[in-house]
């Protein structure tokens, strides 16, 4: 979490900076945890991050 | 593109492409909803009259640094470049295995038709379940994690299969250097003490279909007697619950038109025990007695939010609980591929029909023009593979303003699809609703801030 006097920036993951990689496909399946019938991705977390 | 918004006293500033947040004073709210029209000497003069001149250069400059260092109006180019790098549907990772098309239950929402898929009751053979296995091996190239999904109808009712088929696919880890994670969707009417200890050691996680109050429950869960279920499956819910040691679960929930007041479905769930609640809008034809209305939306919002501020009170008081929807993983989520790509149906995610047909997902089952192939023959309709691999955020004209899309991926296709028609599109009434669990969830991130 980055501060200035105004701005409080929650700790983030640059999905700019993310390009340069490529995913590595390891992650759950969105539908597989507790939807079935709608989709978000971001309640997933990253299997890379886990480690 | 940026997204501003306020919530029970929160001011937040959303950077879309780059997915930084920031929790912002009134001042900064202002400049940031200014800055792509004005230039700072312009916002600087506009705004001294109502904060002391020395504040807004100040502030200004703290917004500037933001843009500077790329977490304000950011911007991911070469989009079209990243949209072809997503999954192609050659690595195949996850399973629906419908074990059972058939089902305990007579629910008349049932997106699956009572489970049948309006097609003929069947149970899936053991060596269907086998043979799903290997495929999902044999196409799955050097990706470690793969998943399945006990589901139907109810699983329940082919219970000896998914575990003979358990004991097969963990049979075959070590050889193959795979590692299975399974899921088990379930009614409930049939667990028992073997269910109970098979699930918690075998299933990574498992879904309990439970929709709230028992008046809510019973309206639509009710077996082939016409009789409510409720009083039959929290008990069991509740045991198999206390005594889950390993892995996650879900208490699942559907609302409809019947209860737009679904917020108190989902705190009766809580007070009954459960931790782990997620509660979804109905998925069914507009023509239904229990489909959402537009008039409904409003006051769909309003529960969300006012979910999450109870959320919070009860954290505080240290009986908190999690709602899957307002699950945020800002720093260890999803990458911006997977982010991109979505929920990967049609491509490395199928549904299985007991007869062993290939359909892109669960919810296209009942549809001939989806089956896409067989487990033993592979997927043979490339051009629908190809179709889905181009359903991601990018393709999806309607995402390019929204400022959620790299949270939901473009959203569900099979519902987009059941809404408009065709592939790929959006479920704008999803959408919405969508857009306001997020802002929701980000609300509670700013809230979990230390106090300054």
């Amino acid at each position: 979490m980055k501060e200035k006097k105004r701005i409080v920036t929650l700790s983030t993951r640059d999905l700019v900076q993310d390009i340069e990689h490529d995913g590595c496909g390891e992650c759950q399946t969105s539908c597989q945890s507790a939807c079935k019938t709608s989709c978000g991705v971001v309640n997933q977390v990253c299997e890379q991050e886990k480690r | 593109m940026i997204h501003r918004f306020e919530l029970n006293g929160y001011k937040l500033v959303v950077d879309v492409d780059s997915g930084s947040v920031h929790v912002v004073d009134d001042l900064v709210y202002r400049i940031v909803g200014l800055y792509e029209r004005h230039s700072p000497e312009e916002i600087v003069r506009q705004l001294s009259g109502t904060w002391p001149h020395a504040e807004v250069l100040d502030a200004v400059n703290q917004v500037q640094s933001l843009v500077d260092e790329g977490l304000l109006f950011s911007k991911i180019e070469h989009r079209e470049r990243l949209g072809e790098r997503v999954h192609d549907g050659r690595v195949i990772k996850a399973l629906c295995l419908n074990v059972a098309h058939s089902c305990n239950l007579n629910c008349s929402y049932c997106f699956a038709a009572q489970g049948t898929y309006k097609g003929e009751q069947a149970i899936m053979p053991l060596e269907t379940g086998r043979r799903a296995m290997d495929f999902l091996i044999e196409n799955s190239d050097s990706r470690h994690n793969l998943e399945v999904d006990f589901f139907g109808g109810e699983p329940l009712l082919n219970w000896g299969m998914v575990k003979e088929t358990v004991a097969y696919a963990r049979s075959l880890e070590a050889k193959h250097n795979k590692h299975f994670r399974f899921t088990l969707t379930t009614n409930g009417l049939l667990i028992d003490e073997d269910v109970i200890e098979f699930t918690n050691r075998e299933m990574a996680n498992v879904v309990l279909s439970l929709d709230g109050r028992k008046e809510t429950h019973d309206r639509f869960r009710v077996t082939q007697g016409g009789k409510g279920c409720y009083a039959v499956v929290v008990p069991k819910f509740q045991e198999l619950v206390r005594r889950r040691t390993r892995g996650s679960y879900y208490i699942r929930g559907t609302y409809t038109h019947c209860n737009t007041d679904f917020l108190t479905d989902i705190l009766h769930m809580a007070d009954l025990g459960f931790d782990e609640i997620s509660m979804e809008p109905v998925v069914c034809p507009p023509d239904q007695p229990y489909a959402l209305t537009e008039e409904d939306l409003p006051v769909l919002k309003d529960q969300y939010e006012r979910l999450a501020v109870e959320m919070l009170r009860r954290d505080r008081e240290g009986r908190g609980f999690h709602f899957y929807h307002f699950t945020v993983d800002l720093d260890h989520g999803p990458c911006i591929y997977k982010r991109i790509a979505g929920c990967g149906a049609g491509t490395e995610y199928l549904a299985v029909t007991p007869g062993g047909d290939l359909y892109p997902c669960h919810q296209l089952v009942d549809d001939p023009g989806f089956l896409m192939g067989n487990i033993w023959q592979g997927v043979v309709r490339l051009d629908l593979r190809n179709k889905f691999s181009q359903c991601n955020v990018f393709s999806r004209p309607e995402c390019e303003d929204c400022w959620a899309r790299f949270y939901c991926s473009g959203g569900c296709a099979a519902n987009a699809y059941h809404v408009n028609g065709k592939l790929p599109g959006v479920d704008t009434y999803g959408c919405e609703l969508f857009r306001k669990r997020m802002e929701c969830a980000l609300m509670m991130k700013a809230a979990s801030l230390p106090k300054r």
